[in-house]
């Protein structure tokens, strides 16, 4: 039951996150056509920005200092980088964005270096909100929760209640009519793609001090952000909602479960001699298959129901 | 006349088609019989369904209910591919031509199927004389030979709808649909594309679509008038202009304009 | 003029067989045979990418999945010859990594192609995540971290041939690149490469004369996945080892670069590019830690300012040359050589001086700083007028150009 109910609320921040990171992505697609492979590239960069503004001003101000930091950077990306490329098709702008990946990536090893920064939790949030039975939990890991969800209410409010928010959602649903309406003003892509990028610069200054900030957490991430929208339908904000979640779920519950199918057998009062031919596959635990499990639900996904759970739209 | 006879002599067959978009209804319960060998004319008012039912009968999109057969077999709701197979080829109003592709190879593509080469991997197409021979034929059919080797996509448009209609034909289909072969052309270019469609549609049965009321009655045997999604009229040339309903619903002033 | 035609490739055929042939005695030191080897490898592998990307318009980042499985299948091969379970020559090797490669794909592609564009790559993306993810889980066949390790002259030496010296590997390959590459080439003249080619144009079409485009792509990514698992036993019996980082994202991504800037419009193409990356790698990252920048670097200037690559850029001045108007683009190529060389030295000299950490120094680091800034403004500065020059230069050009193309 403890163990339960803690990784249940892990999950739950960790979905949070992955729909920061998602819902950016998933904008940027619905409004531009453009797949942003550099999406986890920008995460990426929040981690750093916020390291160093940090350094300087504080755990507070990089906050919002990284993420606005980051979507200037998607500005100029999109305005001297993409907006080039666009008249040469998708792929080539599919394509820009991964060859920005890498450049990014190698930027970051320019600047900061291969190995880990320094990125700490903040003393002000180092420490246990409540302790549930025997098992501490965290202040920060509901601080990030509670950023998520303020961010995905002022989403929500941006999208339903301002002019341009109008335009964005209308363009989810029908993006020609958009165009025809003379909406396709190249202001509009800059905002989202910065907006986009943002976002996935606020999901790095979070998870970039939880977890581990290094060159490599880009490449870590952005396919599992890929996943969860493949998964989610391409193009759907709620899919990518309910995507992150799970994949959310999935990804800490399987890494906490340390059974393998011996101890399902042995349960079952079957032991298997360790000199089997089996031993090895078997006894394999959920816990090692657990970076394997999301991409399985995709391909199972993609045999079930090829447009994801909430798709409608064919590429 | 047996029964079989008539099955036979029916090149396609519709049979109550429905189709809604979400709740709107597109087309509602048509009924309608195209006889072998004539050329069969649809028309109607902007939104009155006719590219929908186009999309429909080609199996481009799926039917809500009712039936679809191409001489006498069953085609609903099959895939366009398996549609196509069985006889019936399309042109669309909008050009959809294959544009890195060469004027031949669009037209060479188009007959591979019907000449049985399928996915092959192990034919070299320079010895395919019967593909070739077929495509070079297309090709004078549709007064493109100068334009061989050129790249499909940098075609002025009305040579691109030329090559439109001959990739619908080109494979032989005996059922053919074309969408508003015409628009956008100028009038010399109509008369041209109207010798065109004559030319090509010889023999076979021709289903089209078309606004220029001079082109419809110069081409079509038989006329039929789609307005909301149903057929409201059906008939020859002359049974059509004289209907009340058509004149009330649709044609009036425009049909004797056009006549002249 | 087929005849004549056919002659003609036929002498392009008979001129790479001879290439092929002779460049082990022009390039004979070690290192390079070694880099003539790989680059016979990575020409398989980035031909059959293009296969899917060129041709069909897919775009994979997960091909060197396909690579990969052949690589360690051959290897596994290898390594059951060498135990006398069963024998086949080592120079038919290259046939279990392609059939390996065509195994996989064609059960990975039934689920991949079925959707089209982007949503093609992501999938591809997730798929080659989750094979490289199996590849760590599974550490009996994939040998875990060391890999697996095998021996290649493993099979009977037949005709005096051992594969003991890299130049019997070198030659191995190279008949197995020629192949290849006949094959690859042979597949795009044949009903379905013409209709791959009508699929990646317009997909909807070809369902209206009678085409499954779906269809067309599974067994386009079929044959694609044979070739790279050709690649892939080349590759294993080249380096006799082999990890997972064979069939990983790296590995994928790499071959969409070679693709890319060869350029996947020419069927030629992506063999530019393969050659070119792979002696850009082995010979930038001996100099440099910063080469993979460079790389990104430079493919981001092929996107942004020759999508083609560097085929197309070819192509497009095979009618200057017809037109004989070569000489009146020189001076302005020139200009623009010679600000482009100075502004690449400033950029080079900043990006050098950031990697080995110097922000602050002596004199010769503030000297260092102030000149690559120099080079980048001033270069920079001409450069951007060059570059408008040409522009110019092509446009004065091209109503003749229309004539003679």
């Amino acid at each position: 039951m403890e163990f339960f109910f803690i990784t249940l609320l892990n999950s739950l921040s960790y979905g949070l996150l992955l729909f920061m990171l998602s819902s950016g992505l998933t904008l940027i697609f619905s409004m531009m056509g453009v797949l942003n492979f550099a999406h986890a590239s920008f995460y990426m960069l929040g981690a750093y920005f916020a390291y160093q503004t940090g350094l300087v001003f504080g755990f507070w101000p990089a906050l919002f200092l990284a993420p606005i930091l980051v979507g200037v950077v998607g500005a100029l990306t999109e305005r001297y980088g993409l907006r080039k490329v666009h008249k040469f098709g998708h792929v080539a702008e599919l394509l820009f964005t991964f060859g920005l990946a890498y450049v990014i990536e190698e930027v970051v090893h320019l600047i900061w270096g291969r190995a880990p920064v320094d990125y700490r939790i903040p003393e002000s949030l180092n420490f246990t909100l409540f302790t549930l039975f025997n098992t501490q939990y965290p202040a920060y890991r509901a601080f990030m929760m509670l950023v998520s969800v303020g961010m995905l209410i002022s989403l929500f409010l941006v999208l339903t209640k301002t002019r341009i928010g109008m335009i964005v959602q209308a363009s989810l649903t029908h993006p020609d009519m958009v165009q025809a309406l003379g909406h396709n003003v190249p202001r509009v892509f800059m905002l989202v793609f910065a907006g986009g990028c943002a976002l996935a610069g606020l999901a790095g200054v979070l998870g970039g001090n939880l977890f581990i900030t290094e060159p490599g957490m880009a490449f870590a991430v952005g396919s599992i952000v890929f996943v969860v929208v493949v998964l989610g339908g391409m193009g759907s904000l709620v899919g990518a909602f309910i995507a992150s979640l799970l994949i959310g779920a999935i990804q800490t519950f399987s890494v906490a479960l340390d059974l393998s199918f011996l101890d399902l057998t042995a349960a079952l009062g079957v032991v298997i001699d360790p000199d089997s031919k089996w031993y090895g596959g078997l006894s394999i635990t959920i816990s090692q298959t657990a970076p394997v499990l999301p991409y399985l639900l995709m391909v199972l996904m993609l045999i079930v129901r090829p447009r994801g759970l909430m798709g409608t739209r064919e590429s | 006349m047996g029964l079989g006879d008539e099955m036979i002599s029916k090149a396609l067959s519709l049979v109550d088609v429905r189709k809604q978009f979400g709740r709107t209804k597109i087309i509602n319960g048509v009924n309608l019989d195209i006889v072998n060998g004539e050329r069969h004319a649809l028309i109607g008012p902007n939104g009155a369904g006719k590219s929908t039912l186009f999309n429909l009968i080609s199996g481009r999109f799926p039917l809500s209910s009712g039936s679809i057969s191409l001489h006498g077999s069953e085609i609903t709701n099959k895939e366009p591919q398996v549609i196509n197979r069985l006889g019936l080829s399309r042109s669309f109003q909008i050009t959809n031509i294959f544009p890195k592709l060469t004027v031949f190879e669009n037209l060479r593509c188009s007959v591979f199927w019907a000449l049985g080469y399928r996915y092959s991997f192990f034919r070299r197409v320079s010895a395919l004389r019967d593909a070739r021979e077929s495509a070079e034929q297309t090709l004078a059919m549709i007064g493109l030979e100068d334009r061989r080797e050129k790249m499909a996509g940098e075609l002025t448009y009305a040579e691109q709808r030329a090559l439109e209609i001959g990739i619908t034909i080109a494979s032989g289909a005996n059922v053919i649909l074309l969408d508003e072969p015409t628009a956008g052309m100028s009038r010399s270019e109509t008369d041209a594309a109207v010798a065109l469609i004559s030319r090509v549609t010889e023999g076979k049965t021709l289903l089209m679509v078309e606004h220029d009321m001079g082109v419809v009655f110069n081409i079509a045997d038989r006329i039929s008038v789609l307005v909301y999604g149903e057929v409201v009229a059906t008939g020859t040339p002359a049974e059509i202009r004289m209907n009340k309903k058509v004149q009330e619903a649709y044609l009036g002033t425009q049909l004797e304009g056009d006549e002249e | 003029m087929s005849e004549i035609l056919n002659k003609g490739r036929l002498v392009l055929w008979g001129g790479v067989a001879f290439l092929f042939l002779l460049l082990p005695f022009v390039f004979s030191g070690g290192f390079s045979l070694s880099m003539l080897s790989q680059m016979g490898i990575m020409v398989i592998f980035a031909l059959s990418y293009n296969m899917l990307l060129g041709q069909t318009g897919l775009l994979s980042f997960g091909h060197a999945v396909y690579f990969g499985l052949g690589a360690f299948v051959t290897a596994h091969a290898i390594n059951f010859v060498e135990a006398g379970a069963f024998g086949l020559p080592i120079s038919f090797m290259p046939l279990v990594g392609g059939m390996t490669g065509l195994l996989f794909s064609l059960i990975l592609g039934f689920v991949t192609t079925r959707r089209p564009g982007t949503p093609f790559a992501m999938i591809s993306l997730g798929i080659a995540e989750m094979v490289a993810a199996s590849a760590l889980m599974f550490t009996t066949f994939f040998g875990g971290e060391g890999g697996i390790v095998t021996n290649r002259t493993a099979g009977e030496v037949i005709l005096g041939i051992s594969y003991g010296p890299q130049i019997q590997v070198y030659y191995l390959i190279a008949v197995w690149c020629f192949v290849s590459m006949g094959l690859m080439f042979a597949i795009t003249r044949t009903p379905l490469g013409r209709i791959a080619n009508a699929v990646r144009d317009n997909p909807e079409r070809a369902q209206f004369i009678g085409y499954n485009p779906t269809r067309v792509r599974w067994i386009m990514m079929s044959l694609a996945g044979f070739f790279a698992g050709i690649a892939g036993a080349l590759a294993t019996i080249n380096y006799e080892i082999i990890t997972a980082e064979a069939l990983g994202l790296m590995a994928s991504g790499n071959v969409v670069l070679m693709a890319f800037i060869g350029g996947i419009g020419q069927f030629w193409g992506p063999m530019i590019g393969a050659v070119l990356v792979t002696l850009l790698q082995s010979a930038l990252s001996n100099f440099t830690q910063a080469w993979l920048l460079y790389f990104g670097l430079l493919f981001l200037l092929i996107i942004l300012f020759s999508p083609g690559g560097i085929s197309n850029l070819i192509t497009i001045h095979l009618p200057v040359w017809r037109a004989g108007a070569v000489k009146r683009l020189m001076p302005s190529y020139g200009f623009a050589l010679l600000t482009g060389a100075i502004t690449l030295i400033g950029v080079v000299g900043v990006i050098e001086l950031l990697y080995r950490g110097f922000l602050f120094g002596g004199v010769h680091v503030a000297f260092t700083w102030i000149v690559s800034g120099l080079m980048i403004s001033i270069g920079g500065f001409f450069l951007r007028r060059a570059i408008r020059e040409v522009k110019q230069i092509w446009e004065d050009l091209s109503p003749e150009l229309a004539r003679w193309g």
